[in-house]
Parts: structure tokens; C-alpha cells; sequence
């Protein structure tokens, strides 16, 4: 009775975290059922992943940018444009993989560095300034693609980025070892991160769930995360993609809840002012947050061209909004300072979850795109009723 | 000009849990002007929103008897209709307007949707002159001060052929001199047939113009004092809203100052680009260790422009002169520097660019600081959680937790939550700009008990206040600034309110 009661406060307050969540399982379970369990194939989802990749880096990124305060709509076609230099760079140049990626991400931040001075330094609104770039992007893709139109990369290395699947070692009942591992490992470490953060809380006399029902949040978590990894496992493992959205999450989920300059980034989109007076340099933190975000773009580039195994003329056309759109769905606000790095990766997967679930169903791509703005709709009215019940 | 024009009865009022009000009994006569007073957060402007219809009919328990019938309010518009108006501390103008637009903000003068703009010229310029404000209505209002903006609100009002105002703290952001106008065009209306119910924590003001006051505390009436009865006095108000006596509200403090300097400023300037002006000309000034040194001036004075010049120079000015520390010159080019090197600014306007009000006193407390809790810029949360708890014991922030989000704290609770952010960075020089704004008396004089503490632990405190009671209270030293140049300094035994302001009005 009391665990019910605990549990029904504790997902009223953070019925925006959790329902989130709880709308992707549903949205999965429903698709499940559609197709007779379709959905739920390890193929499927191992496809899906894939599918969210490029969109999941870049709406880890904007949702920083919107963090502060600001928008990027040159992210797409920047995307597109660096994926194409990567192809011209492996096929035309020769370079090899090994170099191609770290070049392709240096011009990224490079990229984004020069949005972060036109918005930071001569104070563009950032609207602007990356219209801006989203036009020189799209005519730079156009020329970089004008001789040869589509490059074909038939570099083996870089196109399992995006299709590859990490080694197996060895295959246990017809599953993937190293998957299995890796998922084992990935839960022991929520188990063991969950007890000690609970620890400490405790030892601070601040709020935490009772032991029943934090009992019940890490088995129903850790059922979740082994059941993927069992899906996963059963068809060709973890892919490539899905080890980079997962350290891009990690990386960007520990910058910006541990970190100083995570502080500083929450700081300024809270209240520049504040935080200029506060003695934090707000040109620099909105300097970093868009190179970064130029990384990613790059990233994302990088990603999309290896699925394709070519850089195409119209490469990265309305990622942004797809991107903006996912950072939406996981929770940031317009009004700057609240956003999550897991609420991104998670609307980026709801937004795909929704494009993958309605092809295998074979709905037309019309309604697909009005379903999509729906829900898009309904997570922001969620949103904004929910703020307004706690405030 | 008898009768009762307002009587509330039995008002309570609960938000999720916590009563805000409870039985409030409120009777106003007609034609007076009557004082609500009150520490923050003893309902003071909860009961005036139940009355104006913020919090509509149902919404609370109790009857509102208005001009002798009970009153139903749904809506804001619907106490308009009845004339009510209520004048928020937080003026609600356009500042991208002109006057005669925002008189007549939602209330056109039109004809089918077609506006007859020439007719609220007209009107405004008889509105205006009836609150004494003798300036073009065409003006637009970000050009004109914050005192005339007060005065333009009154205007709105009387637009609305209103027979009770309201207003919550009308002079908290005025200058001693635009207060006195206001006060006296309070007098004028009254005698004009309008009800006045004025809020405020200025105990002079409303012992020089309350023909009654009424006292919460905690939710609850404690009295209503008569003038004419000479119940109106400082020591009855002040034991009343906080249920003790207190003897003195500028506690004394028993460290002399050494007379080693500090800061100096010499021959500073600072011109500010975008208007043209010198906002700060040629400052002369030093600060000792252990001194509290006050800068007292009217509004517009130039207190804020120079702090902030000195401040890492966070307006963009362009600075000439020199600023030293310790004897050394140092040269501040951004706030980190000035930090750096020993000086903290807690802002006038601590909701607008002092705090993060999403965020959590912790966090609030940690942040310009976060590099003495990190390593290799990874924050140490234990070691921050430990922190805050010990400046929130240390300042006495009354909240249940230091996770609590700033946003829900009171005045002066947040204020405590400023100022304990910059002793965690543990400065030589802080700045105070207006420390006690906006803050009940309970809870000034725990500022000023702080302000006492830190002069003890070795910090020296520069004051930037309007208020005068409080220059003269606590300062050791008083700089009086008008028009951006300071005219004069006067040491604690020589300053006298006649003093500073015949140097501010030069």
C-alpha cells in the first residue's frame, strides 16, 4: 500500500523524466503488437538504433545550444557538407579512416567555432547567423558534390561506422558474447552507481526512495537494459553506431552533471546576466557549446555518409528540425537552462522508434509526417502542463 | 465621505498545504488611506490579490464586502469593472510604448476596433496632469524614470475611474524625493473621494501618510492601529509585525577600522558609448580594511554604473583612471579578474541578474566558486553539498533543504542566498547594492548582523543604499554621489540626513 502510494508521488514529480519514458514503452508495445511482434525482432531494433544515430549526436548538441539560449539551423546541411569532404577525402585524396575522422571533427569545431564568434563576439542572434550557414553549407555540399554527384565510399573501415557491428569473440547458444558482456557489465555498473548515489544521499539526510520500492527501480532498469541486450545479442550484437551514441551519451551526460564547465553551461542558459556576474565568461561557454556542436554535426556527417556509403547532394536536409525537434521531445526548454543530455538521446529514439514502427506498418509518408508533429505537439503540451502543475 | 467601502472577512487561503492566510479580518473606510504592513510572506500581498481577483471566487474561504455587497471576483476585470485597481511593485508598462498607449493599454478608445488616438492624447494629458506628471504623453516610457513610471501607473488607474487603489510597495525602487511626490499625490487623491491602500516596509512613509494600519503576521491579523489615535508609531508597527521589541536595527559593532587601504580609485571615469555620458566622472575614493563605507545618492546618481565599471567592467564602458589594490594597480577587464583579485558584487536586482532561480540553493552558492571544489574540473559534490549546508546554517536561510529551487524562497532569504555565494569565494571588497531591498525588518536586521560579521572576520564592505537610515546606521565612512561625480564624503560623526541630501540634490 505505502510502496503504491510512495510510487504514485514519485512519478508525479517527475512525471516529466519518467513519462518520457513510459510514452516510448508504450509507443514500442503498441508498434509490437501491430506487427505481431515484429517491432520487437532483434533485426528491427538493431536497425532502428542505427537509424536514430545521426539525429541522436545532433539533438544531444542543439539541445545544449537551446540550453543557452540560442538555436543552430546550419547543423544539417554542415552535417551533409563534412560527410561529403570525408568521402572526397577517402576516395579522391586516399586518406586513410584513421585520419579522415579526426580531420572531419577538427573542421567541425572548427565550423561551429565560427558560429560561436559570430553569435558570442558580434553578437548575431544565432537564428540568423546560422541561416546563414545553413545556406553556405548547402552550397558548399551542391559544389563539393558538383563534379561527381553521389561519392561512393567503398572503404570497408568507415562503412562499418554505420553498418558494422562490434566483434563477437565468440557466439554463446547463438548469442553475442561480447554484447553480453558488455551489457553485464553496463548493468553492474547502474547497480553499483545507484547504491552509492542512494549512500551518499542518505548519509546527507536528503529525500531518497524507500528500500522497497528503489529495490523494485533497479530490477525493473536492469530487466530493461538485459532485455535489449538479449534482442541485441541475438541478431549480429551491439552495432558500431549504437557504441558511439552510448559514449556520446556518456561523455556528454558526465560534462554536463559532474563537470564544472557543465555548471557554467546550465549557469548562463539559466541567466546570462547571473552567470556574467558571477565572474563566468559567458562568450566562451556559448564559444564551446556551438564548437561542439559542430563536432557533432560532424559526427553526424560522418555517421549518415557511412549508413549511405555515400555522400549524396542533398545529404543532411532537415536534420535540424529533426534534431531540434527530438531535443523537444526529451524535455529542454526554450526559455533556456533546463535540458538533459539523456532527454535528447531519448527523443531522438521516440521520433525514430515512430518512423520505424509506422513503415514496417506501412502507413503513408503524409500521415507519417502529421503523426510526427503530433507528437511533437503533445510532448511540449506535456510539458508545459506539467511545469505549471509544480510551479 | 463615511462608511466602509471594503471589509474582508474571515479570508483564509492555502496553497498546497501552506496557509498563507488565515481568518484575515481587513475593514478600509471610505476616503482614508490605509497601510498594510508586514514581514514578506505574511500575506500581505496574497490578501490583496484575493481582493483584486488573482485568486478568483472559490479559490479562497471568507466574504469580500464591497461598497456594503459581497463581491464575487472571477477575474482581474471583474474587480476593474468594480473599481479596483491594484498598482503592482513590479510596474507592468510597455517600455517600448509611449505614455498616452500605456494609459490606455487594454482599455482603447476605439470605435468598432478603429482607435481614436488623438482623443487618448487628449485623456492622457489630463490624466497626467492630475498626478502631476507635466511631460509630453508621446514620451515613451523606457525614456522616462522609474519614478515618473510609478506616477504613470497612477494614471492608468484613474482611467479607469477607479475608487480603491491598491499598491504594493510603490516606493521600494524611489528615491527619496519621487517617494515624497508620490506620497503627496496620495494625500491629493484622497481628497478627491479615492480610497488608497498602500503597502509598504518604509515605517517613515507609512507613519506620515496612514490614517490607519493594518498589521499581518504570519497569515493572520494582529491589529489595526488609528492615527488618530497616535497608535501610528515605528516602535508599535515594528513590535507588532514581528512580535518582539527590537531596540536597535543597526546592531553596533565593536572593530575599528585600520586605516590601510583597501581599494583606491583614482581620477576614475567611465564613459558610457551607447548614450554618450560619463555615467561615473573623475571618482576619487578609497575603502579601508574594516570599514563599511556607504555611497548614498538619489536615484540615477550613478551608484550601480560605477560599481559595476570597477566590477570587471561589466557594461562595457570605456574606463580611464586607475583602480588599486592593496597599493597595487590592477587593471579588471571581466568580472573573473575582478574576483580575482579580491572584490564581490551581490546585484541590486538579485531575481533579474543576481540569482539562478531554477536552480538550487546549492547550486546557487557553489557557483562562482566551482573551482575550489573540483578536481581537473570535476565537481565534488559531497564536498559542495557540505559547503552549502554550512552558509546556509552560518546565514540562517530558513528552508527546509538546500535542494530547495531559490525561486521559492522569500526576499530575504534570497538575499542571504547571494551574499553567502561571494563569502564562500571569500572576498577582500564586497560590493553591497541595495542589501536590503525589498526585505522585511526581521530580516534586514540579520543582513545587517552578517554585514557586522564579515567586517570582523577582515572583509571590508562598500554599501550602495537609498535608503537613509541604513547609510547612516552602519556606514563608517558615506560617499554621496550626484550626476555620476561623488560630492562629498563625510564621516559617521559629521553624516546626518540633511547632509547627504544637500550633496545628492547638487
Amino acid at each position: 500500500m505505502n510502496i503504491l502510494k510512495e510510487a504514485k508521488a514519485l512519478l508525479k514529480h517527475n512525471i516529466r523524466d519518467y513519462g518520457m519514458y513510459i510514452a516510448l514503452l508504450v509507443i514500442m508495445l503498441i508498434f509490437t503488437v501491430m506487427t505481431n511482434g515484429l517491432f520487437m525482432s532483434s533485426r528491427n531494433i538493431s536497425n532502428l538504433i542505427d537509424s536514430a544515430g545521426y539525429i541522436a549526436v545532433l539533438a544531444v548538441g542543439v539541445m545544449l545550444v537551446i540550453v543557452i539560449r540560442h538555436i543552430d539551423l546550419s547543423i544539417g546541411f554542415l552535417a551533409g557538407f563534412l560527410g561529403a569532404i570525408a568521402a572526397i577525402l577517402l576516395v579522391q585524396v586516399g586518406l586513410p579512416v584513421y585520419l579522415v575522422i579526426p580531420i572531419i571533427l577538427l573542421l567541425g569545431m572548427a565550423a561551429g567555432s565560427i558560429t560561436g564568434f559570430l553569435v558570442a563576439k558580434v553578437g548575431i542572434p544565432a537564428f540568423v547567423a546560422t541561416l546563414a550557414g545553413w545556406l553556405i553549407y548547402r552550397g558548399a555540399l551542391l559544389q563539393a558534390t558538383e563534379k561527381s554527384g553521389t561519392i561512393n565510399v567503398d572503404n570497408e573501415a568507415f562503412n562499418a561506422i554505420g553498418n558494422g557491428y562490434i566483434p563477437s569473440l565468440a557466439q554463446i547458444g547463438g548469442l553475442h558474447l561480447l554484447s553480453l558482456l558488455l551489457g553485464t557489465a553496463a548493468i553492474i555498473y547502474y547497480i553499483y552507481s545507484a547504491m552509492k548515489n542512494r549512500k551518499n544521499k542518505m548519509r546527507y539526510n536528503f529525500e531518497v526512495v524507500s528500500a522497497p520500492l528503489f529495490i523494485i527501480q533497479l530490477v525493473l532498469v536492469s530487466f530493461l537494459m538485459g532485455y535489449v541486450t538479449w534482442i541485441l545479442a541475438g541478431y549480429n550484437g551491439f552495432s558500431w553506431t549504437m557504441i558511439i551514441i552510448l559514449l556520446v551519451l556518456i561523455v556528454y551526460h558526465f560534462i554536463t552533471t559532474k563537470t564544472v564547465l557543465g555548471r557554467h553551461i546550465y549557469a548562463v542558459g539559466s541567466n546570462p546576466e547571473a552567470a556574467h556576474l558571477s565572474g563566468i565568461n559567458v562568450s566562451k561557454i556559448t564559444f564551446i557549446v556551438f564548437g561542439s556542436m559542430g563536432m557533432l554535426s560532424a559526427l553526424s556527417g560522418i555517421l549518415f555518409t557511412s549508413r549511405l556509403q555515400s555522400a549524396t547532394t542533398t545529404a543532411g536536409t532537415l536534420f535540424e528540425l529533426d534534431a531540434i525537434a527530438a531535443a523537444f521531445v526529451g524535455g529542454v526548454s526554450a526559455a533556456g537552462g533546463v535540458g538533459k543530455v539523456t532527454g535528447a538521446v531519448i527523443g531522438a529514439v521516440v521520433m525514430a522508434t515512430l518512423v520505424n514502427g509506422m513503415n514496417l506498418l506501412g502507413v503513408g509518408i503524409a500521415s507519417q509526417y502529421m503523426i510526427r508533429g503530433g507528437v511533437l505537439a503533445l510532448a511540449v503540451i506535456f510539458d508545459v502542463m506539467t511545469r505549471r502543475q509544480r510551479a | 465621505m463615511s462608511g466602509t467601502i471594503l471589509e474582508m472577512k474571515k479570508i483564509s487561503k492555502e496553497f498546497t498545504g501552506v496557509k498563507a492566510l488565515s481568518n484575515v479580518n481587513f475593514k478600509v473606510e471610505k476616503g482614508e488611506i490605509h497601510c498594510l504592513v508586514g514581514e514578506n510572506g505574511a500575506g500581505k500581498s496574497t490578501l490583496m490579490k484575493v481582493l483584486s481577483g488573482v485568486y478568483p471566487y472559490g479559490e479562497y474561504a471568507g466574504d469580500i464586502l464591497y461598497l456594503n455587497e459581497v463581491q464575487q471576483f472571477h477575474t482581474i476585470s471583474d474587480s476593474v469593472e468594480a473599481g479596483i485597481a491594484i498598482i503592482y511593485q513590479e510596474l507592468a508598462l510597455f517600455p517600448d510604448l509611449s505614455i498616452y498607449e500605456n494609459i490606455f493599454a487594454g482599455n482603447e478608445l476605439h470605435r468598432k476596433g478603429i482607435v481614436n488616438w488623438n482623443e487618448a492624447i487628449m485623456k492622457s494629458k489630463e490624466l497626467l496632469n492630475k498626478v502631476n506628471l507635466h511631460i509630453n504623453p508621446e514620451t515613451l516610457i523606457k525614456e522616462i524614470s522609474v519614478g515618473k513610471q510609478q506616477l504613470v501607473e497612477i494614471a492608468k488607474a484613474l482611467s479607469k475611474k477607479v475608487k480603491l487603489l491598491i499598491l504594493d510597495e510603490p516606493t521600494a525602487a524611489l528615491n527619496d524625493k519621487d517617494s515624497e511626490n508620490l506620497l503627496q499625490l496620495l494625500r491629493e487623491l484622497k481628497k478627491q473621494g479615492i480610497t488608497s491602500i498602500m503597502i509598504s516596509h518604509k515605517l517613515n512613509e507609512v507613519i506620515a501618510i496612514a490614517d490607519k494600519a493594518t498589521v499581518l503576521r504570519d497569515g493572520e491579523t494582529i491589529c489595526t492601529l488609528d492615527a488618530s489615535k497616535g497608535e501610528i508609531t515605528e516602535a508599535a508597527i515594528i513590535k507588532n509585525m514581528v512580535g518582539r521589541d527590537i531596540e536597535d536595527i543597526y546592531p553596533k559593532r565593536n572593530v575599528p577600522a585600520t586605516g590601510e587601504k583597501l581599494l583606491e580609485l583614482l581620477d576614475w571615469t567611465a564613459h558610457d558609448p551607447r548614450t554618450g555620458r560619463n555615467v561615473a566622472e573623475n571618482i576619487n575614493l578609497h575603502v579601508n580594511y574594516g570599514e563599511i563605507v556607504g555611497v548614498a545618492g538619489l536615484m540615477g546618481a550613478g551608484r550601480t554604473e560605477l560599481a559595476l565599471s570597477i566590477f570587471g567592467n561589466s557594461r562595457k564602458y570605456k574606463t580611464s583612471g586607475t583602480i588599486r589594490m592593496d597599493g597595487k594597480p590592477v587593471k579588471l577587464s571581466h568580472t573573473s579578474d575582478a574576483i580575482k583579485s579580491g572584490i564581490a558584487y551581490v546585484t541590486e536586482d538579485r531575481k533579474g541578474d543576481g540569482l539562478f532561480l531554477l536552480q538550487d540553493i546549492k547550486s546557487n552558492i557553489s557557483i562562482s566558486n566551482l573551482s575550489q571544489l573540483s578536481s581537473y574540473g570535476v565537481v565534488n559534490e559531497n564536498e559542495e553539498i557540505k559547503t552549502a549546508e554550512e552558509y546556509r546554517k552560518s546565514l540562517g536561510v530558513k528552508t527546509p533543504s538546500i535542494q530547495q529551487k531559490v525561486g521559492n524562497l522569500s526576499g530575504g532569504n534570497q538575499q542571504k542566498v547571494s551574499i553567502g555565494k561571494w563569502l564562500f569565494v571569500g572576498p577582500k571588497l564586497l560590493i553591497l547594492d541595495e542589501p536590503t531591498r525589498g526585505i522585511d525588518v526581521g530580516a534586514k536586521l540579520e543582513i545587517y548582523t552578517v554585514m557586522n560579521k564579515l567586517i570582523e572576520s577582515g572583509m571590508s564592505i562598500i554599501m550602495l543604499s537609498s535608503e537613509l537610515g541604513e547609510v547612516l546606521g552602519m556606514s563608517d565612512r558615506v560617499y554621496v554621489m550626484a550626476k555620476g561625480q561623488i560630492k562629498g564624503e563625510l564621516s559617521s560623526s559629521e553624516a546626518s540626513q540633511e547632509k547627504i541630501m544637500e550633496f545628492a540634490t547638487q
